[in-house]
């Protein structure tokens, strides 16, 4: 069944068509891939199904809802969480209070119930430290839940960045080149982490550059260029189409 | 956390009764007085502190919630209904307990509005101008932000001064003192002031305890969260939109409280609490503060206003708190009290690394 | 209304309008050098009377406006050198603050120079009471003097930043200082110099309009404020713009005194401010598009 469905989708900045036309689909419980040379679109792509852009047409389906249009909180909301490209964790928290930060949408204690510490908001508060921690442990970071989250090491940080998007327990997982600046045994561990992800029954949809890791990890890639959607498919099917080729190696070279 | 939550509560309830003592032992209890009012405002800069340091957002119109809780109390309680008397309306109230019969000074009898009645709706109002300013307003940024409450705050400011039935450039005065039990009552009354001072002290630490729940909560959690990073905030579902209103609102209604009763105390309110000067200075408390530390905004409102209440400041009042905006923002714009600068010391003095707390 | 008043009401728009864009041109040339709102800028145009009406007593009315002029811009230059220039990347929040600071220290310095009392320069000629015959309705000379000089400082400024080095290497660092930086521009000078040429030009506002308004050392956050709004409606860095944005606002609130009592021609105005900042902050004459691309 597709988690996620995205039908003709376009977005146009000024004279530039950043994404034309672009549909495909996200089976539940897979890896999808989104690959391209730099400047094809990937991440505005992202940021339209993420709603920190607004497609200007075209639409987009989440568990057979519409979502395109909605607000970033929104989307979150109904179970899609992602990551940045550029690290954005919460400065002067605790990487554990950044990881907290993704049980939000699970918490329902509000305001006042907040201000007069009703016994929901400690229970909520002591569910969302268990759940974060335990999430710290499943990635291997449970020892960092003291320290300041952008004091940590690069590869530390993008892990409390994956915690944080995993605590949302999302249906659909963005991840927007979580390898990028990590060194090989990072990346290594990268892939072996997202696949556990997957295995727990998280649907991905990731951009990367790391044609290695892409083609371990992922059940479909799709390649886009110029805003276009080139191909479609699996990793091997992918690796021979001849059109992908000549995107790759007669272009800037830079996957 | 929670425990460190009370101690620090129970310090300030210790340093609050520790004031009081000594000023009885030592005969100063004229300093009570001062101490009183400085709480007051203390409660304003509690509000804004949790505005400004941890949903980021810069309001230069706080004076104007104050002024909006005062007057609307003062109008209530000092505008004469009798005239109206036989009008449904007031009939209706007075039935409903919601009037009381007093003399004035000149033994006139007048019919106005309970204190209790008269405070509730300057809440209401606060809570309702609060949302309708905060809506569009929190949407902008940085300078417009910064502006648009600045405007807000001038509008309420030429209101106060420029409308004869809040008494324009006088104010109102004459207010009754404000029964809150049988046995408390928030007046200037020599004999009240040990009384007055414990009431405004007590509100102070309900507003800070108030506010460390929320910051240490969920609740909490977000607001920082928009203040690092709001994309990230964003696509972790928080409404970014939603809370810094509720903020916004929350500090208003601390200000407007802190309007009503120190109006009861004072017996009056003019124009001046509603001035540019007084937002900027409660922006220069925070700042001072630190903005994020609720505490070091706490410590400095109590001191700067009681300095400048005593009258210490002499004639260079307002030059004094410009020249504190100027160098905290220019040398420390972390604020003088805030944790980096402690770490900085302890960490001179004891040459060990920082420890981080869990 | 008689024609006559409606006039009256017109040519005091105008007047105040014209103040108001002066100080919107102020904030213009700091925006657009360094993306600083300066809070203070209402307190040029006050120092700029009250040294005038000092100087006064000492020199001819002439000199003492140009003097008046030089030592406010020199207290600008002054007050960049001091307080702006060797801050690394400060946050807006910061440079907020630090400007109401530096409004609040002039206000007070002026408050102990001058002390409270109302001032004001002579009508630069004739008297309160002489007018001019203009068509057929009468207007005050002094209603001409500020047009004019506003007019002829306008005219001016868009040849010095058209057509002189220093005016074009002003516009350049406002456009890309990173840019103008290799092209062999001092950036920070150029920055002194906006707040120099800006304290100059509230300065003399400040003058031209004090026979009319009167000074006094706490009317400069009004002023700001409305200068604000001004350059807001016109679009914020948009000084051709201001001028219109200015004469609208003035004859806008000339005529509130129509449906609402005097004492709440601010209400009116600031809430125009506020009201546009909700609705359009681009301004009325600004683009939408250039607006989002401007940080804040």
């Amino acid at each position: 069944m597709q988690l996620l469905e995205v039908k003709g989708i376009g977005k146009r900045f000024g004279g530039l068509q950043a994404v034309n036309g672009v549909s495909f689909g996200v089976r539940g419980g897979t890896v999808k891939a989104l690959i391209g040379p730099n400047g094809a679109g990937k991440t505005t792509l992202f940021n339209l199904i993420s709603g920190f852009l607004t497609p200007d047409n075209g639409t987009i389906l989440f568990h057979n809802h519409p979502v395109q249009g909605l607000r970033p909180f929104e989307i979150a909301a109904k179970g899609m969480a992602r990551t940045f490209q550029h690290i954005r964790l919460f400065p002067e928290m605790t990487s554990l209070e950044n990881v907290m930060i993704g049980r939000h949408i699970h918490g329902k204690s509000g305001f006042l119930s907040a201000m007069l510490d009703l016994p929901r908001t400690r229970r909520e508060d002591r569910d969302a430290r268990e759940k974060a921690l335990e999430l710290m442990d499943f990635l291997g970071i449970a020892g960092l839940a003291g320290h300041e989250a952008t004091s940590l090491s690069y590869g530390q940080q993008r892990l409390v960045e994956l915690a944080r998007g995993l605590a949302c327990e999302p249906a659909l997982l963005l991840l927007d080149e979580p390898a990028a600046g990590l060194n090989m045994r990072e990346t290594a561990e990268m892939a072996f982490l997202i696949s556990r992800i997957r295995d727990r029954g998280v649907t991905i949809l990731i951009v990367e550059h790391d044609m290695s890791l892409v083609m371990n990890i992922s059940d479909e890639i799709i390649v886009l260029n110029y805003g276009e959607k080139i191909a479609d498919d699996v990793p091997l099917a992918i690796q021979k189409n001849e059109d992908v080729i000549r995107i790759y190696l007669g272009g800037d070279g830079d996957a | 956390m929670r425990s460190r939550i009370h101690r620090a509560l129970f310090g300030l309830v210790a340093a609050v009764i520790a004031v009081q003592q000594v000023t009885a032992y030592t005969g100063s209890e004229y300093y009570l007085t001062q101490l009183t009012m400085s709480a007051y405002y203390s409660l304003v800069i509690v509000g804004l502190c949790l505005l400004m340091g941890y949903a980021g957002q810069i309001s230069l119109g706080h004076a104007g919630f104050f002024a909006i809780g005062g007057y609307i109390s003062a109008f209530l309680t000092t505008h004469d209904l009798s005239p109206l008397k036989d009008s449904g309306i007031v009939s209706f109230l007075s039935k409903a307990g919601l009037l009381s019969q007093r003399t004035d000074l000149y033994g006139g009898r007048l019919l106005t509005v309970q204190p209790w009645a008269a405070c509730i709706v300057a809440i209401l109002a606060t809570v309702v101008i609060a949302y309708i300013v905060g809506g569009p307003v929190l949407r902008l940024k940085g300078h417009y932000l910064a502006m648009a409450t600045l405007g807000f705050g001038t509008i309420i400011y030429r209101i106060a001064i420029g409308t004869t039935a809040l008494g324009a450039a006088d104010g109102l005065s004459d207010v009754p003192p404000f029964r809150l039990l049988p046995f408390l009552e928030v007046s200037g009354e020599m004999s009240d002031r040990v009384q007055n001072y414990y009431i405004a002290w007590g509100l102070v630490i309900l507003a800070v305890l108030f506010s460390l729940n929320i910051i240490h909560s969920r609740i909490g959690r977000a607001l920082r969260s928009i203040h690092g990073a709001e994309d990230a905030a964003n696509a972790m579902g928080i409404d970014t939109a939603r809370y810094k209103l509720n903020t916004f609102v929350l500090s208003a209604v601390f200000a407007s409280v802190a309007g009503v009763f120190l109006t009861h105390y004072n017996g009056g309110i003019g124009p001046s609490e509603a001035s540019i000067m007084k937002s900027v200075r409660y922006v220069a408390i925070v700042a001072v503060g630190g903005m994020a530390n609720l505490w070091g905004a706490l410590v400095m409102g109590t001191l700067l206003n009681f300095l400048s209440l005593r009258g210490y400041l002499g004639t260079y009042d307002d030059a004094v708190f410009g020249g504190i905006l100027i160098i905290i923002m220019l040398f420390v714009p972390q604020g003088l009290l805030h944790v980096d600068v402690f770490r900085g010391l302890r960490g001179l003095v004891l040459r060990r690394p920082n420890e981080k707390e869990t | 209304m008689n024609f006559d008043l409606f006039f009256q009401y017109i040519v005091a728009g105008i007047t105040y309008g014209t103040i108001y864009a002066v100080v919107a041109i102020g904030f213009n040339i700091i925006y657009n050098a360094t993306g600083i709102i300066n809070f203070a800028q209402g307190e040029f145009v006050m120092l700029g009377g009250m040294t005038a009406v000092t100087l006064l007593r000492y020199l001819p009315l002439p000199a003492a406006v140009l003097a008046a002029m030089i030592i406010t811009m020199l207290v600008g230059g002054l007050i960049e050198i001091l307080f702006i220039r060797w801050l690394y990347k400060p946050s807006v929040l910061r440079m907020i603050i630090i400007t109401i600071g530096l409004s609040i220290l002039i206000r007070e310095t002026a408050l102990h120079i001058w002390g409270e009392g109302v001032k004001a320069l002579p009508y630069f000629t004739g008297t309160s009471v002489s007018s001019i015959k203009l068509g057929g309705v009468f207007i005050s000379p002094q209603v001409l003097w500020v047009v004019g000089i506003s007019a002829v400082m306008v005219a001016l400024l868009n040849i010095f930043f058209s057509y002189t080095i220093t005016g074009r290497q002003m516009r350049a660092c406002s456009v890309n200082r990173d840019a103008a930086r290799l092209c062999g521009i001092n950036a920070k000078n150029m920055v002194t110099l906006s707040f120099m040429l800006s304290a100059a030009i509230g300065a003399l506002g400040g003058c031209i309009v004090s026979p009319i308004t009167y000074v006094q050392y706490d009317s400069g956050t009004p002023l700001a404020i409305k200068g604000f709004t001004v350059a807001i409606l016109g679009g914020l860095g948009n000084s051709v713009a201001a001028v219109a944005a200015g004469l609208v606002l003035g004859i806008l609130e000339s005529f509130s005194i129509w449906v609402m009592p005097a004492a709440y021609k601010d209400v009116i105005s600031i809430s125009i401010l506020l009201l546009i900042l909700f609705v359009r902050p681009s301004g009325l004459f600004g683009s939408k598009e250039a607006a989002d691309l401007k940080e804040f």
